[in-house]
């Protein structure tokens, strides 16, 4: 890494940058996941695979996953989106992601590198991009954000059977609320304090016949995806020698 | 059998393997990714003392396997699932007939399951009545996210699918366990999505269908449509070890399982050798689910005795001793009886 002040900066921001990526499976960033392995900008050296970072802003990112067979699609999207994310950072130069240790890096590395899309990196494998994969997975974290937010005002009080009546502007303000409000956004749903509690996976407001169902799964789908980030922060931690997960 | 508290519990071991992944046997670099991918499972969920080296992890001995699984591991049966992987490993990483073996020396100890893949075609259609016949098959193991040459996978829902389903039906092999990976084709879509097991399970409602992994990481998924298909099982094989690393995570999958499917679809396995059964099971017959975890019920030896072996039993019609039954069934001696089919 470097030590200049200005530069150090600029590490900063693009590290800032790659916290915007979020793994979409896991609905987390990929540096709270620990898959920055490292972040290498504008200085001359060796960088973790041999290469040489020159000045001028160049940035090379190094990330790694839990397993050498982690689903390629969701590989690509974290690469693909890191690109994208640290690029917009000002004062950056030309970009490098580099995924490690997977058995398809060179292929997601190369594709990203030359902007050949999902199914132009893997020529017969796929029969399009990743929009409807990043969608799906889009709708699960915001069940599973909006069951948070439901489970804390049923605790404070309101009875079940209420929740199909209420509006964001009736859940106690905080982190939840706010992580449930982006992902609204994400999806280009309602987020604001009139819009509906409970909006079903297709957008449209959860009636009360529907309620104890549309919640249960919400909270299924929240266990899966909890337990699926847990297991992945364990696999991480074995694979790179991070220290034993016990979680 | 293992027996706790006065109380005496049939094990079935509903998903084992006997493998081989030595550096001989490994055709590439995606052959020993396998492994050690495996191994990193074993090493991040099994508690310390019981973490083997990668050297032990690679092949089990005929010794130690019966020692893992019988002497030490109160299995009374243990289900041999094959997983081919022949495009990673030279002689396969784990087949059909090299569990047959083991399966054919100690017949009162394994069941041999067979596979199928349907871009086999024809060929392999023929190749399954082979092995069902060899073998005398009553259930197979599909893995969708086999490789092979240029592809990377198959869904249940594909035509040449459909027609292998059929061909079990013909030759009576009735319990398809069907186990997802991170490859499919195509490769955008989510690899882990059950909807082909809906699909298949809504087609041929005389199959059973043990989805392994209870779906994880998908397990909302597979919920879902379990709900919905009478003849769709979970298998606990992976979800078991997060009794020892993350209990409560481990309450919420079983507590959610119980919930949707019900303590009749849902069982045991040590996925072995990944893990190994004897702690896996006095584990679980000592688990509770913690009490402020207040929307699960408490588990009931019943049901524990159910998950850990008589679920199984019923599916593959292996004799359970009288004693070691459930008093007063309601559906008749449970483990004794033929598959009920929905």
């Amino acid at each position: 890494m470097t030590t200049a002040t200005g530069m150090t900066s600029l590490e900063d921001r693009v590290r800032a940058a790659l916290g915007t990526v979020r793994d979409p499976e896991l609905d987390e960033s990929i540096t709270d996941l620990d898959f920055v392995a490292s972040v290498t900008v504008g200085d001359v050296g060796d960088v973790g695979s041999g290469a040489t970072v020159g000045g001028g802003g160049e940035v090379v990112v190094e990330l790694r996953l839990p397993t050498y067979f982690c689903a390629p699609n969701f590989a690509y999207l974290m690469v693909a989106d890191a690109h994208d994310a640290v690029s917009a950072v000002a004062g950056v130069g030309p970009v490098t992601i580099r995924l490690l240790d997977h058995f398809a890096s060179d292929e997601i590395n190369a594709g990203v590198a030359g902007g050949r899309g999902f199914s132009g990196s893997f020529p017969g494998l796929a029969d399009d991009e990743l929009h409807e994969l990043r969608v799906t997975f889009q709708r699960k974290a915001h069940q599973a954000c909006q069951e948070r937010v439901a489970s804390r005002v049923v605790r404070s009080g309101r009875p079940l059977e209420d929740l199909a009546g209420l509006t964001l502007g009736d859940a106690a303000p905080g982190p939840e609320l706010d992580r449930l409000r982006r992902r609204r956004a994400d999806l280009g749903l309602p987020a604001d304090d009139a819009a509906p509690l409970l909006l079903g996976p297709d957008g449209t407001p959860v009636t009360a016949p529907d309620l104890v169902t549309q919640l249960r799964l919400a909270k299924t789908t929240r266990i899966s995806i909890e337990g699926n980030a847990g297991l992945c922060r364990g696999l991480l931690g074995v694979r790179y020698g991070l220290g034993r997960e016990t979680g | 059998m293992y027996t706790k508290n006065g109380e005496s519990y049939f094990i079935v071991d509903a998903h084992i393997h006997a493998w081989d992944a030595t550096p001989a046997n490994q055709a590439n670099r995606y052959g020993e990714g396998f492994i050690n991918c495996f191994y990193d499972y074993h090493r991040n969920l099994s508690p310390a003392d019981r973490v083997w080296t990668l050297e032990e992890f690679q092949k089990q001995s005929e010794e130690r396997i019966i020692k893992d699984l019988f002497e030490e591991g109160y299995v009374d049966k243990a289900i041999f699932q094959p997983t081919y992987l022949t495009d990673f490993y030279v002689n396969g990483f784990n087949t059909t007939e090299q569990n047959g073996v083991l399966a054919e020396k100690h017949p009162d100890k394994f069941i041999a399951n067979g596979s199928w893949d349907p871009r086999d075609g024809e060929n392999g259609l023929t190749k399954l009545a082979e092995l069902a016949e060899r073998w005398q098959l009553q259930g197979v193991k599909l893995y969708t996210a086999e490789w092979k040459g240029a592809s990377k996978g198959w869904k249940l829902s594909d035509p040449w699918a459909y027609r292998y389903f059929e061909k079990c039906q013909e030759l009576g092999i009735r319990n398809i366990h069907v186990h997802k990976g991170p490859t499919i084709y195509p490769l955008n879509r989510d690899a882990f999505d059950v909807a082909d097991v809906d699909d298949a399970a809504t087609a041929f409602p005389d199959l059973n269908f043990i989805v392994e992994h209870v779906g994880l990481p998908r397990l909302e998924d597979f919920c879902w449509i379990a709900t919905q298909e009478p003849n769709v099982y979970g298998g606990l094989a992976v979800a078991m070890p997060f009794i020892h690393t993350r209990p409560r995570y481990f309450a919420q999958i079983v507590g959610e399982l119980l919930y949707w499917i019900g303590e009749d679809r849902i069982t045991f396995a040590s996925d072995y050798a990944i893990w190994t059964p004897q702690w896996l099971i006095e584990r679980f017959v000592d688990f509770q689910i913690p009490e402020d975890l207040t929307e699960y019920a408490p588990l009931t030896t019943e049901v524990k005795k159910k998950i850990l072996g008589l679920n199984a039993a019923k599916l593959y019609d292996i004799d359970v001793p009288a004693d070691l039954r459930l008093p007063e069934s309601t559906d008749g001696a449970v483990g004794a009886e033929p598959v009920p089919v929905a």
